[in-house]
C-alpha cells in the first residue's frame, strides 16, 4: 500500500511538532507563565494585605542591589569555591571509575548516587550533627590545632561550602564519568606511542577529550549551588546567608513579594549571563 | 632519554614471545629476527595474532613471556613512549580533538621539535592531503583518515615502523601509489618496516621477507618467491595463493625423484621438494602450473605428471580462464590457464587431462586438514 506522496511528506513535516507539543505545553504552563508572573510581580507595589498593583517600579532593582548586593557576591563566591572543590574531588574519582575500576565500576557508580536515596534535607541535617561544636569531628580537629573560624566548624562559611560541595558532588561525578568513559583508550595509547609520557598524554589527550564532562559537571554543580539556601540555613551563621535565604525570608516571612521577585529575577539573569560567558569561553577550547 | 630518530637501527628480535589473554593465546612462543632496514610483511588470517604482536613491539601490550630486542637493547620492559617505534594503528586512533596538522605534529612536538611546519607540510604532500591541515579527523573520509595515521607515524622516522593494515581503506589506485611511496621512504631513510596486511599481492610486491602467521605462530618465513614456490605447510600452500593438494603415498624412488600413488595413479616428485617425513604425503601443485589438455590428445611426455578428470566449471576472467576439474575420486582441482590465444577452450562436461612438469610438484606433511588455510567466502568478507 502506498500513501499519496504529498500527504506523506506533509505528515512527516508536522510530525516533529506533534511530538514536541506535550513538552512545549508543559513548559509554557509550568515555566513560562510562572516566569512572566514573577517578572511582573517584581515591578508591582503595594503590600500583602492590600494587594499589589503593577506600577512598573524599576527602582526596586537598584534598591534590591543596595540591600542585598553582597548576598549575590557571597552566593556566587560560595558556589564557585564549591564547584572547584567538587571538580578537584570528582575528577580523580570519575577517572578511577572509568579506567581503573574494572568489575567494580557499577558498584562504585551506585555508591556515587547512593546519597540520593535519602533526602537532601536529611543529609544536610546529618552534617549539622556531624559538625556540631561538641561533636567528635570538631573536638578531634581542635586537638590537632586545625585552623578553624572561632574554633568551630558549624555555622561557618567553611561548613556551608563543604555542604554545597558534598551535596552537589554526584552532579559533578556523573557527567565527568560519562565523558571519560567515552574516550577510546586506543587514542591514549596512540599518544604514548607518539612519545607522550603518561602525564603529557593526560594533559594533551585525555583531559581535552573530557572537557564536555567538565563543562557539564561544573554547570550542574554551580547553578544549583548558587541558588541553594538549605546549606546556608543549617550549616551557616547569619553572616553566611545566600540569595536563596533572602528570597525565602522575603517571600515567606516578610511577604514582600516584589523584592523577593526582583531577587529571583536578578539571580536568574545573572546565572544566565555567567553561564553563557562560560560556555562561550569553554566552546573556544578544543571540545569534541 | 628521548629516542633519537633515524639513528642506525639494530635488528628487531622477538624471542619466544608469548601473549596469553587467559581466554586465548594470541601469540604463541614466537621467535623472529627482522633485519635492520628491511621491509617485513606479516601475513595471516584474521585473529591469528598480528595486531597483538605489533602491540607488544610497540610497548602497548605486555608479553606474558619472552623478550624483545632492538639491536643490543632489551626493550621488553621499556615504556611505549621511550621506544623508537611508531605504529600506524589498524583503527587509525587519530586524536579527535586535534586538527590534521596537530595530529601529524604530535610526535615531533613531544620530542621538543619547535619548528614543525615544514615537516608536516611535506608529510601532507606525501599522503596527498595538501590543504587538509585545518580539518578535524571527523571531517575526513576513511581513506583520508588512514593516510593521516600514516603521516602521523612516518613523520617521526622511527627505527621501526609498525604498520597494521595501513592501506586497507584505500582504493586500488591510491593504494598502489601509497605502496610505492612507502617503499620509497623505507629505502630512502633505511627504516625497518613491519607491515601487516591482508593483501597478499601487497605483501609479495613490497616485502623483502614475508612471515605467514597462523594461530599465534609463524608457519613459514622467507622471501616472497621462496614462500610461493616452496610452501612448507598445508596452511601456507593454501593461504598464499592457491594450491591443488591431493593425499598420496610414497611407493618408491627413482633417481632424485619419489614415486607416488594417488588413488591408483602414478605421479613423480623431486625428492628435494618433499617436506613430509613419512610415506603419507599431501602432494601439491600450483593451479597456474597445470595445463589442461582435451581427453584423447597424447600426453605421454617424459618428466610430466598426468591426472584425468571432468571439467565442471570454466570461468573466463580476462587474463586467465579458471577451470574446476573433478577427479574420479570426487575431489575438485583447479587449473588456471593464461588466455594467450592459441589454446583449446574447454567447457563444462568435457573430459580432460591435467598435465604438469613433475618438478613443479611439492610434498607436504599429511597431518591435519587438507583444506587448512583456504579462505572461505565469509572469512574473506569479514
Ligand atoms: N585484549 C584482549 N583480550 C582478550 N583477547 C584478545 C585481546 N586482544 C586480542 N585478543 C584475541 O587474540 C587473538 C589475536 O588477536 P589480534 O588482534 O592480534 O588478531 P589479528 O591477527 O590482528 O587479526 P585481524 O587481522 O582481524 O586484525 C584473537 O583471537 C583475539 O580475540
Ligand atoms: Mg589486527
Amino acid at each position: 500500500m502506498e500513501l499519496p506522496k504529498g500527504r506523506a511528506r506533509r505528515g512527516s513535516r508536522s510530525l516533529p511538532y506533534v511530538l514536541l507539543s506535550p513538552g512545549m505545553l508543559w513548559l509554557v504552563i509550568f515555566f513560562l507563565v510562572p516566569m512572566a508572573t514573577l517578572a511582573a510581580l517584581s515591578l508591582q507595589t503595594g503590600d500583602y494585605e492590600q494587594g499589589f498593583t503593577l506600577t512598573w517600579n524599576w527602582h526596586i532593582y537598584s534598591e534590591m542591589w543596595t540591600r542585598y548586593g553582597h548576598h549575590f557576591i557571597r552566593s556566587f563566591s560560595y558556589a564557585f569555591v564549591a564547584t572547584v572543590a567538587a571538580l578537584v574531588i570528582a575528577y580523580p574519582l570519575a577517572y578511577a571509575i572509568a579506567f581503573k575500576a574494572g568489575r567494580w565500576k557499577n558498584l562504585l557508580l551506585v555508591l556515587v548516587i547512593a546519597p540520593f536515596f535519602t533526602s537532601f534535607l536529611v543529609r544536610t541535617l546529618a552534617w549539622q550533627a556531624i559538625l556540631a561544636d561538641n561533636g567528635w569531628v570538631t573536638s578531634t580537629l581542635r586537638s590537632l590545632h586545625f585552623p578553624m573560624q572561632d574554633g568551630r566548624l558549624l555555622n561557618t562559611s567553611f561548613a556551608v561550602i563543604c555542604g554545597l560541595t558534598y551535596n552537589f558532588l554526584p552532579f559533578m561525578v556523573l557527567p565527568l564519568y560519562a565523558s571519560l568513559e567515552r574516550i577510546d583508550p586506543r587514542v591514549v595509547e596512540a599518544a604514548s606511542d607518539l612519545y607522550a609520557r603518561p602525564i603529557t598524554a593526560f594533559r594533551r589527550v585525555t583531559f581535552p577529550l573530557s572537557l564536555p564532562g567538565v563543562v557539564a559537571g561544573t554547570l550542574l554543580t554551580f547553578i544549583p549551588a548558587a541558588g541553594d539556601y538549605v546549606n546556608a540555613t543549617f550549616l551557616g551563621s547569619p553572616q553566611d546567608q545566600m540569595v536563596g535565604n533572602v528570597v525565602d525570608k522575603q517571600f515567606l516571612v516578610s511577604n514582600d513579594y516584589p523584592i523577593a521577585s526582583a531577587l529571583s529575577m536578578t539571580m536568574l539573569v545573572a546565572i544566565l549571563i555567567l553561564v553563557s560567558l562560560y560556555i562561550r569561553r569553554a566552546g573556544t577550547e578544543e571540545i569534541v | 632519554m628521548t629516542p633519537t630518530a633515524g639513528a642506525p637501527a639494530g635488528d628487531l628480535r622477538l624471542v619466544e614471545l608469548t601473549k596469553d589473554f587467559g581466554s586465548a593465546v594470541a601469540v604463541d612462543c614466537l621467535s623472529l629476527t627482522i633485519p635492520a632496514g628491511s621491509f617485513f610483511a606479516l601475513l595471516g588470517p584474521s585473529g591469528c595474532g598480528k595486531t597483538t604482536t605489533l602491540r607488544m613491539v610497540a610497548g602497548l601490550e605486555e608479553p606474558t613471556s619472552g623478550r624483545i630486542y632492538l639491536g643490543d637493547d632489551d626493550v621488553t620492559d621499556r615504556k611505549a613512549y621511550k621506544r623508537p617505534v611508531n605504529t600506524v594503528f589498524q583503527n587509525y586512533a587519530l586524536f579527535p580533538h586535534l586538527n590534521v596538522f596537530d595530529n601529524i605534529a604530535f610526535g615531533l612536538r613531544r620530542r621538543g621539535v619547535k619548528d614543525v611546519k615544514a615537516q608536516v607540510d611535506r608529510m601532507l604532500d606525501v599522503v596527498e592531503l595538501q590543504g587538509f591541515g585545518v580539518r578535524r579527523p571527523s571531517q575526513l573520509s576513511g581513506g583520508q583518515q588512514q593516510r593521516i595515521a600514516l603521516a602521523r607515524a612516518l613523520i617521526n622516522t622511527p627505527q621501526v615502523l609498525l604498520l597494521d593494515e595501513p592501506l586497507g581503506a584505500l582504493d586500488l589506485k591510491l593504494r598502489r601509489q601509497m605502496q610505492l611511496e612507502l617503499k620509497r621512504i623505507q629505502t630512502d631513510v633505511g627504516l625497518t618496516f613491519v607491515h601487516v596486511t591482508h593483501d597478499q599481492e601487497e605483501a609479495m610486491t613490497m616485502a623483502d621477507t614475508i612471515a605467514v602467521m597462523n594461530n599465534g605462530k609463524i608457519e613459514q618465513l622467507g622471501s616472497p618467491v621462496d614462500l610461493y614456490e616452496n610452501p612448507s605447510t598445508v596452511f601456507v600452500a593454501n593461504f598464499l595463493g592457491q594450491s591443488n593438494l591431493v593425499a598420496a603415498q610414497i611407493v618408491g624412488t627413482q633417481g632424485a625423484d619419489l614415486l607416488l600413488d594417488v588413488q591408483g595413479r602414478k605421479l613423480t616428485m623431486p625428492a628435494a621438494r618433499n617436506c613430509a617425513t613419512g610415506d603419507s604425503v599431501y602432494v601439491g601443485v600450483r593451479p597456474e602450473k597445470v595445463r589442461l589438455v582435451p581427453a584423447g590428445a597424447s600426453v605421454d611426455l617424459p618428466g610430466h605428471n598426468v591426472l584425468d578428470g571432468v571439467v565442471i566449471d570454466a570461468s573466463y576472467t580476462g587474463v586467465t580462464t579458471q577451470y574446476v576439474v573433478r577427479m574420479a575420486w570426487g575431489q575438485d582441482l583447479m587449473v588456471i590457464a593464461a588466455n594467450v590465444g592459441n589454446e583449446v577452450r574447454l567447457t563444462a562436461g568435457a573430459n580432460a587431462h591435467l598435465v604438469w612438469d613433475a618438478s613443479d610438484t611439492f610434498g607436504l606433511e599429511a597431518t591435519g586438514d587438507i583444506a587448512e588455510g583456504i579462505e572461505t567466502i565469509d572469512e574473506a568478507g569479514s
